[in-house]
């Protein structure tokens, strides 16, 4: 057993902090946000990203990539969830681009992938459906064969950077029934094709997210990924292997909500003294760090069993990590903004942010429930 | 012991339902029904219905023009308003500084603000916080000088709810700056139009702009909107928070919310079937509905308390206390049931069921109900001191 970093990753968390120390405060997320005309993020800095090499990580070398592990990606994240960096690396990389490495061909991962870990287009993955709950396997968006490809129908909702993305990897039916394991597969649909319907959605973060129309869009069959029909075992490891990086993404905000209430309790004043010497608020604070603690363990776990050959261990490990996150982040951030007083209901203070950010990646690839079921399923 | 209502009671809570149902305005109704946001406006709006009904103050005597409702009475026309969804009225005039002026006001103080409380012509907002005066209260800076027939006030209240919208701010001000600590505080009553008042309008987390900083530069109070005695503000400051406290149990609230978890489990489907078929979602559905129903019994015998003319007793304290952890549990139900509709936020009609869309904020903007009204801390701080008799 070793927990113990590599010099490169060490390296990678090196760049990965000083960068976002410099040029991605707190008060950048802010800005996009507040931008009303913009995506709500930035395309020079996620080329940046690109250039420092990060948008490469988890692809093989023979696709432009670093042949990193889902330990590196996570390690991005937590940082890139310290600073709030509302980038698109989890929707463009860890959704969208892993759904094309994993399930495309070479000339599919050729045409998308070096523009994508340049950082010069991005991607979004889209699978939710109204009534699928968090359940991979419920898809009714239909894709029916034509002479030269295939016509696809249905609505997608939430789908993360859906309202900027170049190209939507899409998750249809090509045959069964709504709920069918079999007969699902992937597609990657340009967002101009006729018939895609995007509309822009705010999200609780500060984000933006699009809902997604699919009306009869005509696509070639080189915009199948893998084997018609096959696809659900990809969609669900390329989930999981979301999961496990929100969880990272997750563990930031947590050791930034502690960071910021420890602080405050020493810096804040009542009744004559620091708030921080009230026994209540010290116990309080010292279950925020063990939850913190408990988080950034099941966060290693969860990102080392993300790219396990053997789906049982890799699910059961990711929905650990998953409930823990539910737990014990919703704590800290609830706990940040209570210890903070009036000024964490304030939109002003950064506590808030984080909450809501965590409130997000709650909802999102699974809840509490959800996971607890795969976890207590016999397999 | 009897928990049942008398046939009187029933009927007079069949009479405020029939009312309600028929006196809201369909504008509001709309609202109520898919529990969206009151602005001030409708809020103001239903006010004065409520007040040509005589309704909008069921807790004061009939000297002031309340409708001289008995305890029991007062608690079924409190829990079926907030139960029919219709708009929370401003507690700042009727429910704070109202019953502060029946109590410790002169006649001529209470003959020009109560009609005007009661009528909705004013409204008010609470001067308490400051920036250094959060849970230690007493701690408040802002300075009131003796200029003869007036006071002049500089200083600045922070958290003010809604003072962009108030007529009026109750405050406390420091009126002897060399006594001790509680001793030196006055009770001021001071228009907002005065020359020198300021508001600064604060986004809070659930997206409104609920609280304010207000600032104070040489502001002029007329002597005679001193409430109770000079430098005595203190004890009518308590008398104040006991009251808010008791407030905010909101029973009606979390009943109303419960409701809407309900909703929100019968119309989410998963796998084609709704949610509230699945014996997980139902048993989290039943230990919010259990909770409530402590709280309820809680309530019930503060009031009964009350009715008997007892000192609030153990049972008011913990109201705040678990009243505010239930409200905010009952959205976290809420917005756990919506799934990833969860990730909603100000979106146009039509992108989650209309129900849901004020879930989010409203989850976000209770979080501070464990702050205000005397945070939990310290509401644990007082029960551990004054009931439980431990040492501090
Ligand atoms: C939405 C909202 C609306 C409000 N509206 C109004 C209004 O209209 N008018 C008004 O005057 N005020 C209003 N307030 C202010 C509110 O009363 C204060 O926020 C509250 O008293 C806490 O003070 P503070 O914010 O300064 O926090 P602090 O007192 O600084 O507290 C910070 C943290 O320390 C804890 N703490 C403090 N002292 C102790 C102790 N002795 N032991 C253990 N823990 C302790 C607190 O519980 C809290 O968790 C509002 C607040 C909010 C959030």
């Amino acid at each position: 057993m070793n927990f113990d970093l590599t010099d490169d990753q060490r390296l990678l968390v090196d760049t990965v902090t000083s960068f976002v120390k410099k040029e991605s405060p707190v008060e950048r997320f802010r800005k996009l946000r507040d931008d009303e005309e913009g995506v709500g993020w930035s395309r020079d800095v996620m080329r940046k990203f690109g250039e420092l090499g990060w948008l490469a990580v988890p692809f093989s070398e023979d696709d432009g990539g670093l042949g990193g592990s889902m330990v590196d990606v996570a390690l991005i994240l937590e940082q890139l969830g310290a600073a709030l960096a509302p980038e698109p690396f989890l929707a463009s990389i860890v959704l969208g681009g892993l759904a094309i490495a994993h399930a495309g061909d070479a000339a599919q991962r050729a045409r998308w992938l070096p523009d994508v870990i340049a950082g010069d287009k991005t991607l979004a993955f889209a699978h939710l459906e109204e009534g699928s709950r968090y359940d991979a396997h419920h898809v009714s968006t239909r894709a029916e064969r034509t002479g030269t490809g295939f016509r696809l129908t249905g609505r997608k909702r939430w789908v993360l950077n859906g309202h900027a993305a170049d190209a939507i990897v899409v998750v249809a039916r090509t045959s069964g029934d709504v709920g069918a394991r079999e007969g699902i597969s992937l597609f990657v649909v340009d967002r101009g094709a006729p018939g895609v319907q995007i509309t822009t959605v705010r999200t609780m973060d500060g984000h933006r997210a699009a809902m997604i129309a699919l009306d009869g869009v005509e696509v070639g069959a080189e915009s199948l990924l893998g084997t018609e029909g096959a696809a659900l075992p990809i969609v669900e490891r390329v989930l999981d292997g979301a999961t496990a990086a929100a969880c990272a993404e997750g563990l930031g905000l947590m050791t930034q909500s502690l960071q910021r209430t420890r602080d405050y309790l020493v810096d804040r004043e009542q009744f004559g003294v620091k708030i921080g010497t009230f026994q209540a608020l010290q116990h309080r604070a010292v279950d925020m760090f063990v939850e913190t603690e408990l988080t950034r363990g099941t966060t290693i776990l969860a990102a080392l069993r993300a790219d396990d050959p053997d789906p049982l261990q890799r699910m059961r490990g990711v929905s650990v990590a998953k409930v823990q996150l539910a737990r014990g982040g919703r704590y800290v951030v609830q706990q940040a903004i209570q210890l903070h007083g009036g000024i964490g209901i304030t939109d002003e203070a950064d506590v808030g942010l984080y909450f809501k950010r965590m409130h997000v990646l709650e909802s999102l690839f699974g809840d509490e429930d959800w996971h607890l079921s795969r976890v207590s399923s016999p397999g | 012991m009897d928990l049942s209502f008398s046939p009187e009671e029933l009927a007079f809570r069949d009479e405020v339902r029939e009312w309600i149902r028929t006196a809201m305005p369909p504008r509001l109704r709309a609202i109520a029904e898919v529990d969206g946001h009151f602005g001030v406006d409708e809020t103001m709006e239903w006010h004065r219905i409520l007040h040509r009904k005589g309704w909008v103050a069921p807790h004061w005597p009939r000297k002031f023009g309340g409708p001289g409702l008995d305890v029991t009475r007062r608690f079924i026309l409190t829990e079926e308003l907030e139960l029919s969804g219709a708009p929370q009225l401003l507690p700042f005039g009727l429910s704070m500084v109202g019953p502060l002026i029946m109590q410790f006001g002169d006649e001529a103080q209470q003959a020009r603000y109560l009609p005007k409380i009661l009528s909705g012509e004013e409204k008010w907002c609470q001067g308490y916080s400051e920036p250094n005066a959060g849970s230690d209260l007493a701690a408040v800076r802002l300075t009131a000088e003796d200029a003869g027939d007036h006071f002049v006030l500089n200083g600045q209240k922070t958290w003010t709810t809604y003072a962009q919208y108030a007529d009026w701010i109750f405050l406390l001000a420091r009126t002897d700056t060399g006594a001790k600590k509680q001793a030196g505080i006055s009770f001021l009553l001071c228009d907002m139009k005065s020359e020198g008042v300021r508001v600064r309008p604060t986004l809070t987390i659930g997206g409104t702009h609920a609280f304010c900083d207000t600032f104070f530069e040489d502001v002029r109070v007329p002597k005679e909107n001193l409430v109770g005695p000079l430098h005595g503000g203190w004890t009518l400051a308590k008398a104040l928070l006991g009251h808010e406290r008791t407030l905010v149990a909101a029973v009606g609230s979390s009943a109303r919310t419960l409701l809407r978890a309900k909703r929100i489990a019968q119309s989410t489907t998963r796998g084609g079937r709704p949610l509230a078929d699945d014996p997980v979602v139902r048993a989290k559905i039943a230990r919010m509905e259990c909770r409530l129903e402590a709280l309820k019994m809680a309530n019930y015998r503060a009031l009964a308390g009350a009715k008997q003319g007892h000192a609030p007793g153990a049972e008011s304290s913990i109201l705040k206390l678990c009243g505010s952890e239930i409200i905010q549990g009952m959205y976290e139900l809420c917005l756990d049931l919506m799934g990833a509709d969860a990730l909603t936020w100000m979106n146009e009609p039509g992108v989650v069921p209309a129900w849901e869309d004020w879930v989010g904020p409203n989850y976000n903007y209770l979080r501070a109900a464990t702050i205000y009204a005397g945070s939990n801390e310290i509401q644990k701080n007082i029960i551990a001191k004054l009931i439980l008799g431990l040492p501090s």
